[in-house]
């Protein structure tokens, strides 16, 4: 468990448009050896200049993949992967893909697009996947035989979200800007870090196609404008144009502060479990999940960082309140053995409450129809 | 006033086509109906044509409410304006005029005179036709001559004695004929004929106007047609900033001589016996992304910059560019990054220059508000005695301040369409800084619109 960080980058004035501010982050050297294939993104003219000497490997984030199989199937590809330069012209691995009509949108002929951010998401749905461990009493026989499965969570496509594709149409693209956070409300919605401006420059519109939480679709909907953080000089401290630009200066620097320390702190000191999913050339993919703390920011996200700490790709999920209920409760769980009377006991509840919660979190089926019921009527006798 | 320079009406960077034309039409509304003499005097200065065919427009379907000795001057102003206004532009006011039912004596009147001053009307007739068909018919005019005919039923006569007419009768036939047209009508037939596009333009190249000329250069070449060549020397200073705008980067590169040095005569001749005259010059313009503009005025706050860069080298002794993106080669400039006024504003101060424009669109973000504080502070405390005047220049129209967008109070901006009247604003602006009120605008305005229509005498 360590803390996210913005290694390697540096904040730059907010854009606000609306309700939605971004924030971009530049980086002052840009990460040559790790790029993003642009070949799946657009198959047609996606060549990656690379240095004879540097490795090259590359990844491939979810959601600017889709390449037919060889037998006219769909496939989409397991969230992000690295490749190994010998490796350029293989496929990545894939799955075959039964077509639901809004996961999926068609970009060309032979290419697909899809929503991305699916290994964070797959991560966070596939929590305690297998269900309860022990075949404790309570719990159903589908919970036994079936775990979780299927568990579908729902979000909003960005193009859904008010305001965030105009803000991003107006938004000005940062000479070296390598990553961008985006709030709506000035509720931190998303973070989003590539390896090399130009990598950012092509993904940049990507942005609303992107998952956003539930919260962040309110949010954008019933804020109005959220209003600049215009720059302030007190005019006692300036003599000298040379004291105007100190003070300029120091403005920047004052805002890149505020911004990491308060604006991103809900993203930034958070404990995260990370879980390793592939190791090469020094660079390392990662997903985490929060520690699903009730009534503050939750993020889920994937990242690539190298040996040195430095971030080299990150993208991040706020979860909506009810999700973080499910996560906590799920996790709880889980700490727990499954164990309902020991879990209500370590949430400080009596077992019928937990037993309630369990079924307001949308997971009544995984209880016997007879435990459920007699909770019912113990919490109703109690309250009588 | 600001608005009436810069906005047209059409889609920005910032705000789309309906929120500038309806933000403009309710301007205009209060305008007229509050002070109707203000407005009409509008048309004297230099506002765009975009409206000032609004303004007269809505001046000729309101003629009932102005009061009767008003209606003289207006009238004078509008046929004025008009004669000095494109050819299209005023046969698309008529056409409105005649779509909203807008037909009154003075519009009768005013169609009548402009059409009787039309150096050729047999020449409008072949090239608008529909147009001229339109105005002659709400008008209830009276076309003398064969143009009658023409205008009506044009297939009637077995040939013409006016040659235009003529050869436009012929060109139904024979391709030879269709050479002598305006190009525009001349490309009908051309389609007709099918007659394969390079030779087509090959021909037509002597019947160009100066502007189509150089809209049609970089198509010709690349159909091989080389007869279409356009004297760069002779264009406008801004339409030439936008032309070389639209080149790709390495053809900036290989006509570089060539593209300077006309870009240069340009501003030397808007300069005029001003040239040189205007001391040690900082300019500060933004080439940041927003300089895109949108898809209907391409590339163009930054063709205005790239104007004003060389009107500005005119003018001054010494003069010292700075470009937002730090770039220095003006000819290769491109919309990129954002928008740090305050630093460049800083570095520009630095030089001491005796004056400072700024050309920009006035969103600054990087930070935002920072070239406010700037100037504030410079005016207030580091420079009180204004031995440097700075002037923002700024081109495009803000829907929703009914204005274009303000960099800081104490900093005098003024709207610009045209490179072109960048010597006139930048006076107005200076007289602009001393906080005049209406009677001294309407003094203004009055002697204004009798220099505009003695000019007429």
């Amino acid at each position: 468990m360590t803390d996210l960080a913005l290694t390697g980058l540096h904040t730059r004035p907010a854009q606000a448009w609306g309700g939605v501010r971004l924030v971009p982050l530049v980086r002052r050297e840009p990460i040559e050896d790790l790029r993003l294939d642009a070949r799946l993104h657009d198959a047609e003219f996606g060549v990656v200049e690379v240095d004879p000497r540097t490795v090259y490997s590359s990844y491939i984030p979810h959601g600017f993949v889709a390449s037919w199989t060889r037998d006219g199937t769909p496939a989409a590809a397991y969230g992000t992967q690295l490749r190994g330069p010998a490796e350029r012209d293989r496929a990545p691995s894939r799955m075959p893909l039964r077509f639901h009509r809004r996961m999926a949108r068609r970009a060309g002929r032979n290419r697909l697009r899809f929503l991305p951010l699916h290994l964070a998401l797959e991560g966070y749905l596939a929590l305690h996947f297998g269900g309860p461990e022990i075949a404790w009493e309570e719990w159903s026989r589908r919970a036994i035989n079936r775990g979780l499965s299927p568990r579908v969570e729902e979000a909003y496509t960005g193009a859904a979200v008010e305001g965030l594709h105009d803000a991003l149409r107006v938004f000005e693209i940062h000479p070296g800007q390598c990553g961008v956070l985006v709030y709506a409300a000035d509720a931190l919605a998303a973070a989003f870090v590539v390896p090399h401006p130009d990598d950012y420059r092509a993904l940049h519109a990507t942005l609303v196609h992107d998952l956003y939480g539930e919260l962040i679709y309110h949010y954008a909907m019933l804020s109005g404008p959220v209003p600049d953080f215009r720059a302030r000089i007190v005019d006692a401290t300036v003599r000298s144009l040379a004291d105007l630009r100190v003070q300029a200066r120091r403005q920047q620097e004052e805002w890149a502060a505020f911004h990491d320390q308060v604006m991103a702190g809900g993203l930034l000191d958070a404990d995260y479990t990370y879980q390793r999913v592939h190791e090469m050339g020094g660079y390392r993919l990662s997903r985490f999940l929060p520690p699903f703390e009730r009534r503050r920011e939750n993020h889920i996200g994937e990242l690539i960082t190298d040996g040195a700490g430095r971030l080299a790709y990150l993208k991040t999920f706020r979860l909506s309140e009810n999700q973080v209920r499910r996560g906590h409760l799920l996790t709880r769980l889980a700490a727990c053995g499954w164990n309902l009377a020991d879990t209500a006991a370590a949430l400080d509840v009596t077992e019928p409450e937990l037993g309630l919660r369990v079924e307001a979190a949308g997971f009544g089926h995984l209880l016997r129809q007879d435990v459920l019921d007699r909770y019912r009527a113990r919490v109703r006798h109690g309250r009588r | 006033m600001n608005a009436a320079i810069t906005s047209t009406g059409q889609r920005e960077f910032h705000s789309g086509a309906d929120e500038q034309s309806l933000s403009l039409d309710f301007l205009h509304r209060y305008l007229m109906g509050n002070y109707r003499d203000l407005y009409a005097a509008t048309l004297a200065l230099d506002v765009n044509d975009h409206n000032a065919v609004l303004i007269a427009r809505n001046l000729l379907a309101t003629t009932a409410e102005a009061e009767a000795d008003r209606r003289h001057v207006e009238g004078r102003l509008i046929a004025r304006r008009l004669a000095l206004l494109p050819p299209p532009r005023v046969y698309g006011l008529f056409r409105a005029l005649r779509r909203a039912r807008v037909n009154n004596r003075r519009t009768r009147a005013i169609m009548r005179d402009w059409l009787a001053a039309r150096p050729d009307l047999a020449f409008d007739a072949v090239k608008y036709r529909g147009a001229v068909r339109d105005v002659v018919r709400h008008a209830h005019l009276r076309p003398g001559g064969e143009l009658g005919p023409f205008l009506f039923t044009p297939h009637r006569p077995a040939a013409y004695t006016t040659p235009i007419l003529e050869t436009w009768r012929r060109a139904h036939y024979e391709q030879a004929a269709l050479y002598k047209l305006p190009y525009t009508v001349a490309e009908g037939f051309a389609a007709k004929h099918r007659i394969a596009r390079a030779a087509f333009l090959e021909r037509i190249a002597p019947r160009l106007t100066r502007l189509e000329r150089l809209r049609l250069q970089e198509s010709a070449r690349g159909l091989g047609a080389d007869a279409v060549r356009a004297d760069l020397a002779t264009m406008p200073l801004t339409r030439l900033a936008s032309y070389v705008l639209a080149l790709p980067l390495d053809d900036r590169v290989r006509r570089r001589a060539e593209l300077t040095a006309a870009l240069r005569t340009a501003a030397l001749r808007i300069a005029g016996d001003q040239a040189g005259r205007w001391g040690t010059v900082v300019a500060v313009l933004d080439d940041s992304f927003s300089a895109y503009g949108s898809g209907h005025k391409r590339r163009r706050p930054l063709a205005v910059a790239l104007a004003c860069h060389f009107l500005l080298e005119a003018l001054a002794r010494e003069y010292t560019p700075l470009w937002l993106s730090g770039r220095s080669d003006a000819l290769l400039t491109h919309p990129y990054g954002a928008t740090p006024l305050g630093e460049r504003i800083l570095d520009g101060l630095e030089h001491r220059p005796g004056r400072l424009v700024i050309v920009s669109d006035g969103w600054d973000n990087s930070p935002p508000g920072l070239a406010e504080e700037v100037l504030r502070i410079w005016r207030t405390r580091l420079d009180p005695h204004r031995t440097c005047a700075v002037v923002h220049l700024n081109p495009v129209y803000d829907a929703a301040d009914f204005d274009v967008r303000r960099l800081a109070p104490t900093v005098p901006t003024a709207g610009i369409r045209d490179a072109e009247n960048l010597v006139a604003l930048v006076e107005l602006a200076q007289f602009a800084e001393g906080r005049t009120g209406l009677p001294e605008l309407r003094a203004h305005l009055t002697r204004r619109v009798e220099e505009f229509l003695r000019e007429d005498a």
